[in-house]
Parts: C-alpha cells; sequence; structure tokens
C-alpha cells in the first residue's frame, strides 16, 4: 500500500487518540465550575492528574507527526489558524500548570481553579475551531498560506469549536460517571446527558453545514457512489447516539464513556469522507504535502517498534490508577 | 512596535524569548531526574530512610519544574509551523523525522511513567516504582539526544539532498544526518552543563540549610553529593567544551572569530582577547585586555600558528560579535568559577571541614543558580554565533519565517511575555518556598504508610495525599 496514505492514517490516529484522551481532561476543565469546591474538585482533578501529561503528548504526535510526515500542510495550516494556535498553546499552559500549583499555594487556590477551566476552555475552543477553519479551506499560493490573518473567523467555525467543547464536556463528564461514586457520579451523569444533547445537535448542525460549505462536499455527500460509502456514517451516529442517552439515563459506570467514545470516532469518520484525499482542502492532497519516500520509510519504521510499546504501558498506568476515585479514602 | 520592529525580528524575539524560558526547565529535569534515580536507588540498596526522605523531598520539586518544561516544550513544538513556516517546509523531510523520533522514543516515556513516579509509590511494588524512575530519568536523556540532533543539524548539515522544489530532502543514510558533526560534542556538552546546573541547585540548598543548622543529616548528605559532582563533573566540562570549540572552528570558523572577538587576521600568533568592546562599524575591539599568542595556542596549540579572522568573512555573513563574545565569556567565567568551587570543597574535604567551613557554603548557596546563567549563555553563543544562517550556509533566518503580518507576531510574543513571566514566575516562587523548609524525617510526598506495596483497587491515591502534603494537608505528615 501506498505510504502516505499509511500516513495519512497514523496522523488521523494520532489527532484521534489526542481528542479522546485529552478530550476528557479539558471537558472536567470546562465543566469544573460546577464542582463543589473542596473534595467533589479535588476528585475530579485527582481522576486525571496521574494520566494528563500522557495524554497530552498525543497532540506533540499530532503536530510533531504532521511536520514530519507532510511538512507543507505543516507549513500553511499552522500560519493560516497563527491566533487560534497561540491560543490553544497559551491555554494549555494554564490547564497543565494548574494540575500542581492548586496543590501547593491553598491561598491562591480559587485563582488556579479558574486558570484550568478557562485554560481548558479557551484550548478546546481553538482546538474546534482550527479543525472548522481546515474544513472550510485555506487559500494557499506556491508553497505558502495566502489569506489574511482572520480568515479563520466565520460562523462556522465558531459552530465547530461550539460543537468540540461540548464534545469534550461530554467525554469529562462520562469519565466522572466512571470515575466517581455516590453524589459526585449523580452529578456527573447529570451534567454529562445535557452535554450529550448538545453535542448531538451541534454535531447535526456543523453536518448540514458542511454540505452547504462547498460544493465538492455536498456532491460527495448527496450523490451517488458515494453517497453509499458515507450513509453509513450519519446512520451509525443517530443510533449511537440514542444508545448513549439511554446508557446515561440508567445505572451505568463505564459504558456512556465507551459510547461517547464511539460518537467521536464516527465524527472522525465523517471528517474523512468530507475531505479525503485532501490534507489541506481544497488544494493540497496528502501526495502533495508528503515528505519523501526515505522520511516516510525511517519514520514507519520507528512508529513500527514504539507505537505497540507505547500502547502497552500507557493502558499499563491507566491500570495501576483503576478504580473509583475515593472521596476521602487516600490516606 | 510595529515601526521598530518587521515580523521576522518579532519572530525572531519570540523563538529566543519561548526556547530560553523552556530551555531552563530541561537543564534542570534532566539533573533532578537522574539525580532522584540516585537517591531512590541508595534507599532501595541500604534500607535508610535518609534517601527516600529526600528522594520525597526532591520529587515535589521536580513536579512542579517538570510540568513547567512540558507546557513551555509544547510551545517550542508548534513555533515551527507557526513562526517559521518556510523552514518547516524545507527542512521537515529532515528534521521532522527526528522529531517524532523524540515523541515516540522520549515524550511517551517520560509522560507514560510520571503519573507512576509521582502518585504510584503504594500502588506498584518498590522495584516498578523504581523502574518508573529510572524510565523517566532515561527518557529526558532520550529528549535531549533527539532534539540536540536536530540542533546540530541546523548547525552542521550533513547527509542530505536538494530536491527540485527546493527542499531539503534526506539522503541515503540517517546514521548521516543524525550523527552529523557537531552532534557528539553538543550531546555531551550540553547534558553535562544540565548535571552541573542540577549539582549547583543541590548543593545551594544544603549549603542553605548547613548554614543554619550544621549537624542536619539531610543537608550534609546533599551538599557532599553535589559537590563530589562538582569536582569532577566541571573540570570534564571544560574539557568537552574545549573539544567543542575545536570542533566549531573547523565547522563554523565564523562563530568561534565572534566569540574570540578576532575581527583582524593574524599571520601569526594570535592574541587571546581576554575583555574589550567589540565594535562591528569599525571592525574592532576597543580597550582590548589581551594575551599574547594565547588564541593561537588555545585553538591551534601552537603558538605561532597563523589565525583567520573576520575580515575573511562578507560583512553579510558575519554574526553579530557583541552578543557572541560576551555570553561566551559569562559562560566560560561560570565555568571556571564553578571549578573553583568544586575544588574549595574537595579541599574542605581533605581537611575534613566539608560541614562547618561557612564561607565555603555562603559560596555555594552564591553559586546556585550559576548552572541556569551559564546554560543560557552558552546557548546564545551557539545560536547568535550562527546567524545569519538558520541551516548553516544554506538557508538564511530571514528567507526562514512565516509570511505573517507584524501585529499578529507582536501579540503573540508580548501575549507570551506576559504568560510566561506571570505563570513560571509562580512556579519558581513555589520552587523556591519548598526548599525553604529543610527535608526533615517522614518527609511527605507519598502517604508514610506506603512501606509494602498496598494494592486496594477502588482507593486511588490522589495528587492531594501525594505531592499535595506540606501547607493543606498537614495531616499526612
Ligand atoms: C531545533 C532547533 C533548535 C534548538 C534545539 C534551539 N534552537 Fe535556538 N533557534 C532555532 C533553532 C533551535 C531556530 C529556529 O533556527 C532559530 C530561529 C531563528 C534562527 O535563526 O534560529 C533560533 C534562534 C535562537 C535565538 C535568536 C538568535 C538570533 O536570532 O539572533 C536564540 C537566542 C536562541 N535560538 C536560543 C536558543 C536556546 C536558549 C536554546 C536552548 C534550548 C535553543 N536556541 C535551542
Ligand atoms: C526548539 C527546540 C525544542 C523543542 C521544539 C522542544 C520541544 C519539547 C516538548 C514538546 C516538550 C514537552 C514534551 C512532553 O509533553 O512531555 C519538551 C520537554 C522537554 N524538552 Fe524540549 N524542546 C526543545 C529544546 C530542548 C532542548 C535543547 C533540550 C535538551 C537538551 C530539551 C529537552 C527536553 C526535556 C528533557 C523535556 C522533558 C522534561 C521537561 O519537561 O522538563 N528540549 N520539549
Ligand atoms: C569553562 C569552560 C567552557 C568552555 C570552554 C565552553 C565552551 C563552549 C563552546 C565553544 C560552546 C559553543 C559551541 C558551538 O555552538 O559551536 C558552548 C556552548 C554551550 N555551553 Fe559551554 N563551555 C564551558 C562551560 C560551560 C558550563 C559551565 C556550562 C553550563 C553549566 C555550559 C553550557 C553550555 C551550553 C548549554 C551550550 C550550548 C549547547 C552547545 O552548543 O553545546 N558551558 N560551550
Amino acid at each position: 500500500m501506498d505510504l502516505t496514505v499509511i500516513w495519512a492514517f497514523i496522523i488521523a490516529f494520532a489527532v484521534f487518540a489526542y481528542v479522546v484522551m485529552d478530550g476528557f481532561d479539558l471537558g472536567i476543565g470546562v465543566l469544573f465550575p460546577t464542582f463543589a469546591v473542596g473534595p467533589e474538585r479535588d476528585r475530579a482533578m485527582n481522576s486525571i492528574a496521574p494520566v494528563w501529561d500522557g495524554n497530552e503528548t498525543w497532540l506533540v504526535l499530532g503536530g510533531g507527526g504532521l511536520f514530519a510526515a507532510f511538512p507543507l500542510a505543516y507549513a500553511v495550516i499552522l500560519p493560516a489558524t497563527y491566533p487560534l494556535i497561540i491560543a490553544m498553546l497559551l491555554g494549555l499552559v494554564f490547564r497543565g500548570v494548574a494540575f500542581e500549583y492548586r496543590w501547593r499555594d491553598p491561598g491562591h487556590r480559587r485563582a488556579w481553579d479558574f486558570a484550568f477551566s478557562a485554560g481548558s476552555l479557551v484550548a478546546a475552543l481553538a482546538q474546534g475551531m482550527t479543525l472548522g477553519a481546515l474544513l472550510q479551506g485555506i487559500r494557499v499560493t506556491g508553497r505558502a498560506y495566502a489569506g489574511s490573518w482572520w480568515d479563520w473567523l466565520t460562523p462556522y467555525t465558531l459552530l465547530v469549536g461550539l460543537g468540540t467543547v461540548a464534545g469534550y464536556a461530554l467525554l469529562g463528564a462520562a469519565w466522572l460517571v466512571w470515575k466517581l461514586d455516590g453524589a459526585g457520579q449523580a452529578h456527573a451523569r447529570r451534567l454529562a446527558r445535557g452535554a450529550a444533547l448538545a453535542t448531538l445537535a451541534l454535531l447535526g448542525l456543523v453536518s448540514l453545514y458542511n454540505v452547504a460549505l462547498r460544493p465538492e462536499y455536498a456532491e460527495r455527500w448527496l450523490t451517488a457512489p458515494t453517497l453509499w460509502y458515507a450513509l453509513p456514517v450519519p446512520v451509525v451516529t443517530a443510533l449511537a447516539g440514542l444508545a448513549l442517552l439511554r446508557a446515561l439515563g440508567r445505572d451505568t459506570h463505564a459504558q456512556p464513556f465507551f459510547l461517547a467514545l464511539a460518537l467521536f470516532a464516527l465524527g472522525m469518520a465523517g471528517i474523512g469522507v468530507t475531505i479525503w484525499p485532501n490534507v489541506v482542502p481544497p488544494s493540497l492532497t496528502i501526495w502533495q504535502a508528503a515528505a519523501p519516500h526515505r522520511s516516510q520509510v525511517f519514520m514507519l519504521v520507528g512508529v513500527a517498534l514504539t507505537l505497540p510499546l507505547i500502547l502497552a504501558y500507557t493502558a499499563w498506568s491507566y491500570w495501576v490508577f483503576r478504580g473509583k476515585v475515593g472521596g476521602d479514602g487516600y490516606h | 512596535m510595529t515601526d521598530l520592529f518587521d515580523a521576522l525580528t518579532l519572530a525572531r524575539m519570540q523563538f529566543a524569548f519561548t526556547v530560553s524560558f523552556h530551555f531552563i526547565f530541561p537543564s534542570f529535569s534532566i539533573g533532578l531526574a537522574s539525580y532522584l534515580a540516585v537517591l531512590e536507588g541508595l534507599w532501595l540498596k541500604t534500607g535508610r530512610a535518609l534517601y527516600l526522605d529526600l528522594f520525597r523531598y526532591w520529587l515535589k520539586i521536580f513536579a512542579i519544574a517538570f510540568a513547567m518544561g512540558v507546557v513551555s516544550g509544547i510551545v517550542m513544538s508548534y513555533q515551527f509551523g507557526t513562526n517559521w513556516a518556510v523552514f518547516s517546509d524545507k527542512a521537515g523531510p529532515v528534521i521532522g523525522p527526528l522529531m517524532a523520533y523524540e515523541v515516540l522514543t522520549a515524550f511517551f516515556l517520560e509522560a507514560g511513567f510520571l503519573g507512576v513516579m509521582l502518585f504510584g509509590m503504594n500502588r506498584v511494588g518498590k522495584g516498578l516504582h523504581f523502574a518508573a524512575t529510572l524510565m523517566v530519568a532515561f527518557g529526558t536523556f532520550v529528549s535531549a539526544f533527539w532534539i540536540l540532533s536536530v540542533n546540530s543539524w541546523m548547525q552542521t548539515p550533513t547527509g542530505f539532498e536538494i530536491g527540485a522544489n527546493g527542499q531539503f530532502l534526506p539522503g541515503p543514510s540517517w546514521a548521516a544526518i543524525v550523527f552529523n558533526p557537531s552532534f557528539p560534542y553538543r550531546l555531551v556538552h550540553t547534558v553535562l552543563a544540565a548535571y552541573i546546573t542540577t549539582a549547583f541547585v543541590v548543593g545551594g540548598v544544603g549549603a542553605w540549610h548547613l548554614l543554619k543548622d550544621r549537624s542536619n543529616p539531610y543537608a550534609r548528605k546533599m551538599f557532599a553529593m553535589a559537590m563530589g559532582m562538582a569536582a569532577t563533573a566541571v573540570p570534564a566540562q571544560i574539557a568537552a567544551g574545549d573539544l567543542h570549540g575545536l570542533n566549531t572552528l573547523e565547522h563554523q570558523p565564523a562563530k568561534v572569530m565572534a566569540m574570540e572577538g578576532h575581527y583582524r587576521s593574524h599571520a601569526t600568533g594570535a592574541p587571546l582577547i581576554l575583555f574589550g568592546l567589540p565594535d562591528s562599524a569599525a571592525q574592532t575591539v576597543r580597550y582590548a585586555v589581551q594575551i599574547p599568542k594565547a588564541s593561537s595556542l588555545i585553538l591551534k596549540h601552537d603558538p605561532n600558528a597563523p589565525l583567520a579572522g573576520l575580515d575573511t568573512v562578507p560583512r553579510a555573513d558575519q554574526p553579530p560579535v557583541g552578543i557572541v563574545f560576551w555570553s561566551f565569556r559569562v559562560m566560560v567565567g561560570i565555568g571556571f568559577a564553578m571549578l573553583g568551587l568544586g575544588l574549595w570543597a574537595a579541599l574542605a574535604r581533605l581537611r575534613g571541614r566539608l560541614y562547618d567551613w561557612p564561607w565555603l557554603h555562603r559560596a555555594a548557596v552564591a553559586l546556585s543558580p550559576a548552572g541556569f546563567v551559564a546554560v543560557i549563555a552558552g546557548w546564545v553563543t551557539t545560536e547568535v554565533g550562527r546567524q545569519p544562517w538558520v541551516i548553516y550556509g544554506l538557508l538564511r533566518t530571514k528567507d526562514a519565517a512565516s509570511p505573517l503580518d507584524a501585529p499578529a507576531v507582536a501579540a503573540s510574543l508580548l501575549a507570551f511575555v506576559v504568560v510566561y513571566f506571570a505563570v513560571f514566575g509562580f512556579g519558581v516562587w513555589y520552587i523556591l518556598h519548598l526548599m525553604k523548609d529543610p527535608p526533615h524525617a517522614h518527609e511527605s510526598g507519598v502517604p508514610a504508610a506506603d512501606v509494602a506495596p498496598i494494592r486496594t483497587a477502588g482507593i486511588t491515591p490522589g495528587p492531594a495525599s501525594a505531592l499535595g502534603g506540606g501547607a493543606d494537608k498537614p495531616e499526612d505528615e
């Protein structure tokens, strides 16, 4: 098989892994203000403290992998979404240090909790809007971005941004349904239900808008034969959405989280259907942006050797911290 | 602001600012991770609680430094695309894969085992916990390996071909790219620098507490370990730096000319300029204090050897001499000051006065932040000295930037400056606060009951108890 296609799938996998793993961290950040100060907040934070750094590393792989495998795409997308990327990075700075700082400084704990929450919100919104900016198309001349530095700001990108925030909130709340018990779990379940409804509604809106966005997208989604490949995506999405809402109505623990993951996987598949084989719509295909064969081969060796190990020890570290987060049981 | 600075200058300032800030943290966490591994290993070997208490004491500090290193590092990995798009497009095929290897072999390793290292001591056995600490320490070294290979390739590019579209493409051998001529020197010099920087911080904290109570066993142990490191690693660093300089003379002669302040060529026996004021407009060093023939002796190992100067380099290809000249002197000056302290401590040890020589302790406190200054000065020498090139001799910095408007870059630079000083200022303050109290018996950090592995599924020891000891949770003590 064509190495460029393999690399497109590897990058897509890294982005997906990032979105769902850091997605639930960021989602907890977004929902943080709704938790009572004290044990409820501490437990929410403790449920992700041992794993957030590993989760965030997938972002470095997504970005670094894009740089390595599709350097031209990296060189076009980042200047095109410059303010969004900077906002995301600064949001992640606040979010990341808050994990340590809030324990160090009880006097300013509220301030660091706010930094955690606001940083997460800004990062989530900026990530979603970056995706929107990519989907709506980026102007390229020669080998460089050719638009202005506000092109990324449109009603469409705002909508995708909000959808992403809602989706992350859903992941975060579903994670807490799994990791908490008692009143905390009940609270998380209520939040998850609201977030699920918002996510599904925004997902629907974005999908409709997508079809109106560019003629080639409409053609892909609305005319045969591509229609037949594409159609299962929205159908299965709707089914998964219903299953999720039902699971949240019952006494479930891990199930809602996995259904939310399924929803994200389907969303990712939808994006794939929409833009394939472009990496920067409308003008750069994956082959135009790809690194040369030698770079692809060298990195593929590295991925083949290390990715299984990475997945194994990541799974191990999740396993070490398995189970419910105790309320005050950790002394 | 925008009339004063164009987008290119702003982008350079932004890169220099963010990477200098970033590097402060790795230069501490690379060394501290290894120090923690040594402490935990000694604890497992000897069973002495002293080592465990020291481990926990420094673990809390490590957690903060590491978090700051991570968040500032993420910024770096996106800087190439945001501000240096042309560079990314052109060099991506060669250096991108090296950075991808860094993520795969180093960042995941560090991050994957960090959670267990910080919070997992009572969830996994002692042996597994030690393994996690070792993995984190090893990961920091692997990270340095790859990123320094990238940087060295930009300084001394080898093993590449130029594509029809102007991209740098990998040649048949990746080893020729990874092990480029300046890489071994830079790796040794930078990793030693991280160890030395950490040793002086640890030694400074030990000395501070010795000044208050010279019988404190923790302070004695820290101080003795750190001074042992100073007496051995600093001489090695000076030797490595000398070899590094000879390598640079071979591959980037203009940089060495700038470090030495040699505007003029010397037919025989070039003098070593100790101090002076470089004046690039007049191409001369004013008020120079110099030692005759010494530069030829150091660089050519022959006092009468001829030495070329910047008059052999076109003006457009000369680096800014003033910055390089001074940053180099700052680094070397600190190196010799550190050597002095290491020798003094060795003498004190011979005389049995290591723990009761207050002036020695005061000197160690004064030098405790010196490593950070030397490290940044070293990087400034390296990076400014290779200007005007990003990829030495092949791609100029001014041709590498993104097509951005100056206000966009100015706004983001301002945001980075404000956020970094505020956020990392707090972090440094928290670290100093932790250092202010001496280590003590039953140091919090991980619950004290954690002698035997407890594996109670369903109870997660959270960071509240694992790290937050101290101020907010006195019941852990
Ligand atoms: C992977 C590559 C890489 C690495 C590891 C470093 N740098 Fe660098 N540096 C660059 C790649 C680079 C660059 C992208 O190539 C820049 C931007 C503009 C330029 O000329 O080089 C640069 C510029 C640059 C400048 C501005 C020079 C000027 O424009 O006059 C300074 C002061 C530093 N760097 C300092 C550092 C420090 C303190 C580092 C320690 C971590 C460091 N660099 C590591
Ligand atoms: C421009 C250059 C650099 C880039 C793009 C960069 C990138 C990064 C990134 C993305 C991280 C966070 C990884 C994580 O999520 O754990 C990081 C951390 C780290 N970097 Fe850098 N880095 C640069 C310079 C350096 C240099 C020169 C060194 C060492 C010599 C270094 C050593 C480290 C280490 C050891 C860590 C992990 C430990 C810590 O966070 O303190 N970096 N870097
Ligand atoms: C006193 C003896 C020293 C000498 C002769 C020396 C020499 C050098 C030279 C020639 C360079 C520039 C290499 C190049 O870019 O071509 C350099 C860079 C550097 N130095 Fe030193 N150095 C000394 C001490 C130190 C000390 C004590 C530290 C830190 C604790 C340090 C940290 C660094 C760092 C981080 C760099 C940049 C990375 C690199 O290029 O290796 N140096 N040094």
